[in-house]
């Protein structure tokens, strides 16, 4: 997939390069936070009624709601909705639940993660990134601008990059796999990511795949015998190559 | 040794190391407090993959080992690259000479936008005074019954609402009010022009009309008290907001981008304390203005200590900046 990528100086002198995040993994974590935050919002209104019928707390009587009933059950399920946004990117140092299911994290146009003073303003400027309804300028602006970034974004100087959670996991996994193997970086990296994916791909397309590989990394096996083996067999065989055993 | 042993064993030997990173960016991101060598492990640890980083890309160009490094590095450097945690020592120095420095700067914009909005006031009295049919565009057919038959919308209002709930509303809606004034400065000034505009020709268009029963005074008896600091963070947000536009419309560095975000992390600094006051502006408004037991002259005596207690706050006096130094 074609990324666009922003590249930072850093101290060490080599570049830092991330991945800008486009409209639709910023639509994808926006769905999420806003399902999360009504949810929430909701599960406290509702909570508070349920506990002010069993008495718990008093119970608003015909048309004379007390105030203490309004500032318990309404203040709170209104400051979660609002506030949302604000403090879990100041807790999360830049990522929000949603930002953290869509693999997007905010950052400095430096590359570093963003102060208390730049989350709150890119959160100030959602009142004109919403206008007129539904994020209409917010979006439009991520379409047009270089950095897919909406006037919040502009005006604290942040942006969204794809977060990589899984990198050092997959980094550490291809260095112990290269200590077992023979095999070239390359048909490692090939093994080991079709092996991750293995689940999700279908029987024809992953036994394919698989043999296509095999091809590649056992010179010698037989083709025909190949094709006759089956998807489990296919995959027990790489994964004995990448523990060490020999391609026949 | 052939290159692809080489690579392979110089992933086999950083494998370990990549595991110890692992290990120091969680401590890390757990960590509030990081001890000077937790920190200066980090800095190696960011060093070693900016080396590897350097490696991979010479060497394993566009493979899944060089962009997983990527993006291990992006993050170690926004982890070495944070701001420091906001201490007691920040928020006084934005109160003491922060705030003072922005309020200098907005001098001029601020002269505008009272001027702005009370020629609006002016022009919202004269057009009510002379085409009073038109009140129906800045009152609800309500609040006309009401001031026809001698009483002003805010008259029992504490039957209707209690304080608490009348304060809460009344500062969330003034914040968000003031909030827009200044982010719509984003339209090159003008959605601040129009809004201020707007709120200008209202209040005087309520003057207006209830002066044409008689209740103008007791409009100025309800908004004494928490009006002059209300209306006041309101044109500073205002004129906040004309700065913003100016600074794109003039911009001041090489790049229009630039000069909007250094000027919006500059006029940014005013709305924790205009939040602030805002906020005891609800609580005068919920608790003293719609309360008949308060007299005119006691009413003066709060909004006008509290306006000194605004102009002290924004020039730092209140919070020791003479006594700093």
């Amino acid at each position: 997939m074609d990324r666009d990528e922003f590249t930072i100086a850093s101290a060490t002198g080599v570049e830092v390069k991330l991945e800008v995040a486009g409209a639709g993994s910023r639509a994808y974590a926006f769905v999420i936070d806003f399902h999360i935050r009504l949810i929430l919002a909701i599960a406290w209104f509702v909570g508070f009624a349920l506990l002010s019928i069993g008495h718990v707390f008093p119970s608003p009587k015909s048309h004379d709601t007390p105030t203490s009933y309004i500032l318990a059950a309404i203040v709170p399920a209104l400051v979660i909705f609002f506030l949302y946004h604000p403090v879990t990117e100041v807790l999360m140092r830049g990522r929000t639940p949603g930002k953290r299911a869509a693999a997007v994290r905010l950052v400095t146009t430096s590359g570093a993660t963003p102060s208390t003073g730049a989350i709150l303003i890119r959160n100030l400027f959602r009142l004109v990134d919403s206008l007129p309804s539904f994020y209409v300028v917010g979006l439009i602006c991520t379409l047009v601008t270089a950095r897919n970034v909406r006037i919040g974004d502009l005006a604290a100087g942040t942006m969204l990059v794809h977060d990589r959670t899984d990198a050092l996991a997959a980094l550490v996994a291809l260095g112990s796999l290269a200590g077992q193997t023979n095999l070239d970086t390359a048909a490692l990296e090939v093994a080991r990511d079709l092996l991750e994916r293995w689940r999700t791909l279908e029987d024809s397309h992953r036994a394919m795949l698989a043999r296509a590989l095999l091809r590649r990394i056992d010179a010698g096996a037989d083709r025909l015998a190949l094709e006759m083996t089956n998807g489990p067999e296919l995959r027990a065989r790489i994964e004995s190559i990448l523990n060490g055993g020999a391609a026949q | 040794m052939s290159a692809a042993s080489g690579t392979r064993g110089w992933l086999a030997a950083r494998a370990p190391v990549w595991r110890a990173l692992g290990q120091i960016a969680l401590t890390t991101r757990r960590s509030r407090n990081l001890t000077v060598d937790g920190a200066q492990e980090l800095l190696d640890g960011y060093r070693s993959l900016a080396r590897d980083l350097a490696t991979a890309r010479r060497t394993l160009t566009g493979s899944v080992v060089t962009t997983a490094l990527e993006g291990v590095y992006g993050s170690f450097h926004a982890l070495i690259d944070r701001p420091p945690r906001n201490s007691w020592a920040a928020m006084l120095r934005l109160l003491r000479s922060d705030v003072p420095a922005v309020m200098r700067s907005l001098r001029a914009p601020l002269i505008g936008v009272t001027a702005l909005f009370v020629l609006s006031a002016c022009a919202g009295w004269w057009l009510i005074a002379t085409f009073p049919e038109l009140v129906g565009l800045i009152a609800s057919e309500e609040m006309v019954t009401k001031v026809e038959h001698g009483e002003l919308w805010t008259d029992g209002l504490l039957n209707i609402t209690p304080s608490s709930v009348l304060s809460i509303r009344i500062f969330s809606n003034n914040i968000a009010v003031s909030i827009a004034a200044f982010c719509v400065g984003v339209f090159y000034g003008l959605g601040t022009f129009y809004l201020i505009a707007l709120n200008g020709m209202m209040l005087g268009a309520a003057f207006a009309f209830t002066h044409q029963y008689g209740m103008a005074g007791a409009l100025f008896k309800f908004v004494v008290a928490h009006g002059p600091v209300e209306l006041s963070v309101i044109c500073i947000a205002g004129a906040a907001g004309l700065s913003l536009g100016e600074s794109l419309a003039r911009p001041q560095l090489p790049s229009r981008r630039e000069s909007f975000q250094q000027r919006v992390g500059e006029l940014a600094k005013l709305f924790p304390l205009l939040g602030a006051l805002l906020i005891v502006c609800g609580l005068i408004e919920g608790y003293v203005s719609p309360d008949p037991s308060f007299p005119l002259a006691s009413r003066l005596v709060i909004g006008a200590c509290y306006f000194l207690v605004m102009l002290a706050a924004l020039s730092g006096r209140l919070f020791g900046a003479g006594r700093a130094g």
